[in-house]
């Protein structure tokens, strides 16, 4: 590295940006996020194709789940609390007359579980005696199977409820409690799927794109040509790092208009402040993919750790689709340093809630400590690789 | 196997493992995935904050609060004095949820009326929410049903038995079914940056005048990628029963016979997208582009019977689907030989869909 005197001498001289060398630059970066295609791919179709995905097929707003219905009494009460729920809206009821005939259902995945409506179920209520009806569900998927628990349950209640006084219907209940879903009355999932989509394109942006375009200079050996001209460390980190920052705040505001018009799901908070944590989250993740593309400098390499300090996290710790709250300790200090973290609940906010600035200044503040250490570590890094 | 496709398998094998960077990114995130995600991904409620706005304090009102508080998901409970206290705290989410008691609570249940309660709840994280909320009501009927007067015949109810995972414990679901994730993303990565990455670096052209056929480059990738997608899935399936103590009460043999299935169709899935990539990063962000709607539709996150029907239709295409199913019944449900069997063929018919396709592809960037 005989080139390496020079720029030692140099480069204290001039930490000055020089607005012309760093034009050139970004005119360079924004070229070649123009020309390749995928760029544009996952900055504006990945997010309509996730967005609907979210919406149809990880919604997880109530639909039909199939049930095996095993009515072995023959009484009117029996057939009533059958026809209860053959006609509920999120049955789709497969009649029998024995456990076994839909045993086997359970186990393929044909029905995701069983209701038995025992044997003199009419005796029993006319003499006075308790009755329970067994619910069966499928434990290998346990969201679905809490939710079979709770709306058999439900149903038997509702019927329950209709029987005349004495057998054991019109039962009295001391304490009523009255939920009531602020922000979200409806307990619309897609309203809160949403911000987490717009999370995950732009950690893809930010991160995984970054860090791929940044490994590529280094595999080729342009990264170290580029590092040997005059143009100081901040130029270049910043040459890298704007055009993908725009390109980030661009998908957003796609996002975001895609989700409004065609999902229906507006932003309760301004665009300001939808923009605003957008800009302050894109710091830290192209920090974190240049970080990564710094230490990996190999694309394949890069990308992996990017999917996994990156996209995975942003996917599992950032309480987008699991609880914060409810994960074991170590894994809980372990999500203060996913930016994506701070981001999702700010996004929810500002999506649900609207402009809680309270809220959400001390999460812009948390994001930006994350991209200041990484940028600092990177700049550290940049350095030293040129002065051994 | 002649001495020219052993030199491609060997060659190609090396591309990954030489460079120890790239091979302990092959083996350690997948595994690390395994371990954190699995118990990131929870139903369970815990540790979370609650606020109390007590306007009846009355000896019901507390005893409801004691019960709550002892209820085992609660960390915290902060009381406050009025609606806007609450507000605010749900507002910066300091609380997940207000527990509201008007004054005459305790008065209404000593009397005898219904008492009611309000449950303020943060809909941003209704999910969460939601399972809060039960808790509590279980606690309230649980209450209820010591106030009811002796001797009424008690509502007709439902008792619930969660087959083949009883404790509705999550990590019997999650960790399988990771294990097919997990193992396809790396074998997706894999394949679809093989051409990608020689074409990108120029040395494709010294295969296209290199005696090797399209058939014969097509092995080449397939065979290491398809190596070791499924010795990383074996590896993950292994930690599952041996780490996590998941029952396993199927059929290993035919378990790993499908994870084959499930790669080699994933791989198909990778060549036919490295083919049409030219660059590494083309590759990759592809790879995701096609990966994440898989791991969507596949039923992982929701059952695909309650999709709409179209996007059931296109469901039918996700290989992992059918892989979720063989490798979650395999698991705790013994899976019978005739279920494993009518989900691997669908992924047998996709493997040679889409490796074919892969050949077809190959040839015409040959020519």
């Amino acid at each position: 590295m005989s080139d390496t005197s020079p720029q030692h001498r140099r480069r204290p001289r001039s930490p000055r940006f020089d607005p012309r060398r760093l034009a050139g630059l970004l005119r360079k970066e924004s070229l070649q996020i123009v020309r390749d295609p995928s760029a544009i791919l996952i900055a504006f179709v990945l997010p309509v194709v996730l967005l609907f995905l979210f919406t149809f097929a990880v919604s997880l707003d109530v639909s039909r789940v199939r049930l095996g219905l095993v009515v072995e009494d023959d009484g009117p009460q029996a057939a009533e609390l059958a026809a209860a729920f053959a006609g509920n809206r999120y049955f789709d009821v497969r009649p029998a007359r024995h456990r076994r005939e839909v045993e086997d259902g359970l186990t393929d995945g044909s029905l995701r579980g069983m209701v038995v409506i025992p044997q003199e179920l009419d005796r029993r209520l006319a003499s006075g005696l308790p009755v329970q009806v067994q619910v069966v569900t499928d434990g290998s998927q346990p969201n679905t199977a809490n939710f079979v628990n709770g709306y058999a349950g439900g149903v038997v209640a509702n019927w329950a409820a209709g029987l005349p006084a004495g057998r054991g219907g019109a039962a009295f209940r001391p304490i009523t409690l009255r939920p009531r879903y602020w922000y979200n009355p409806e307990i619309e999932s897609r309203r809160f799927l949403v911000p987490g989509a717009i999370a995950i394109v732009m950690t893809m942006i930010g991160t995984l794109l970054t860090a791929l375009v940044v490994a590529r200079e280094w595999e080729r050996g342009t990264m170290e040509a580029v590092l040997s001209t005059p143009t100081g460390v901040a130029e270049i980190l910043v040459g890298k790092i704007a055009p993908y920052f725009v390109l980030g705040l661009l998908a957003t505001l796609g996002c975001a208009v895609a989700s409004e018009t065609l999902l229906g799901v507006p932003i309760a908070g301004s665009w300001l402040a939808l923009m605003s944590l957008a800009s302050a989250f894109l710091v830290p993740a192209l920090g974190q993919g240049l970080l990564i593309s710094t230490l990996a400098r190999n694309q394949f390499v890069a990308s992996q750790i990017a999917i996994f300090t990156g996209f995975l996290p942003s996917l599992l710790l950032s309480g987008f689709l699991f609880e914060i709250d409810s994960m074991p300790i170590w894994l809980r200090a372990l999500t203060h340093v996913v930016p994506a973290r701070y981001f999702v609940s700010s996004l929810q906010t500002v999506y649900l809630a609207g402009d809680v600035w309270g809220a959400l200044l001390p999460n812009i503040g948390a994001m930006l400590a994350l991209g200041g250490v990484f940028l600092a570590v990177i700049a550290a890094k940049t350095r030293k690789t040129l002065e051994p | 196997m002649n001495v020219r496709l052993r030199s491609q398998v060997v060659k190609e094998m090396l591309s990954y493992l030489r460079d120890p960077r790239s091979r302990m990114t092959l083996i350690v995130p997948p595994l690390m995935q395994l371990l954190i995600f699995s118990f990131a991904a929870t139903l369970e409620v815990r540790n979370v904050d609650i606020a109390v706005l007590d306007r009846d304090s009355g000896a019901w009102s507390r005893e409801m609060v004691q019960r709550v508080d002892a209820a085992g998901f609660v960390d915290r409970i902060v009381p406050v004095n009025s609606l806007a206290e609450l507000r605010r705290l749900v507002d910066h989410r300091e609380v997940l949820l207000g527990l509201h008691f008007d004054a005459g609570f305790s008065r209404d249940i000593e009397a005898g009326r219904p008492a009611e309660a309000q449950l303020l709840v943060d809909g941003r994280r209704a999910n969460a929410g939601q399972i809060a909320v039960g808790y509590i009501e279980a606690v309230a009927a649980q209450l209820g049903a010591e106030l009811a007067p002796a001797g009424g015949v008690p509502p007709p109810s439902t008792v619930v038995r969660h087959a083949f995972n009883p404790n509705l414990t999550y990590r019997w679901f999650i960790v399988p079914s990771l294990s097919g994730i997990l193992a396809m993303f790396i074998s997706l990565v894999v394949t679809s940056l093989s051409i990608a990455r020689e074409r990108e670096l120029g040395t494709f052209d010294q295969l296209l005048v290199s005696p090797a056929t399209p058939l014969e480059i097509v092995v080449g990738k397939t065979v290491p990628a398809v190596i070791l997608g499924t010795v990383l899935g074996t590896i993950m399936i292994t930690a599952g029963i041996l780490i996590f103590g998941i029952p396993f009460t199927g059929s290993l043999p035919l378990l790993l016979a499908s994870l084959v299935l499930f790669i080699l169709s994933i791989v198909g899935i990778g060549l036919m997208l490295s083919s049409v990539c030219g660059t590494q990063q083309q590759a990759i962000l592809g790879t995701f582009s096609v990966a994440v709607p898989i791991v969507l539709i596949s039923g992982f996150a929701t059952p695909v019977e309650n999709m709409p029907d179209w996007l059931q239709w296109v469901a039918q295409a996700s290989p992992l689907k059918y892989y979720l199913v063989i490798v979650q019944g395999s698991f705790l449900k013994a899976l019978p030989p005739e279920v494993v069997l009518a989900n691997a063929w669908p992924m047998a018919a996709i493997a040679l869909v889409t490796l074919t396709s892969a050949v077809v592809l190959v040839k015409r960037r040959l020519s």
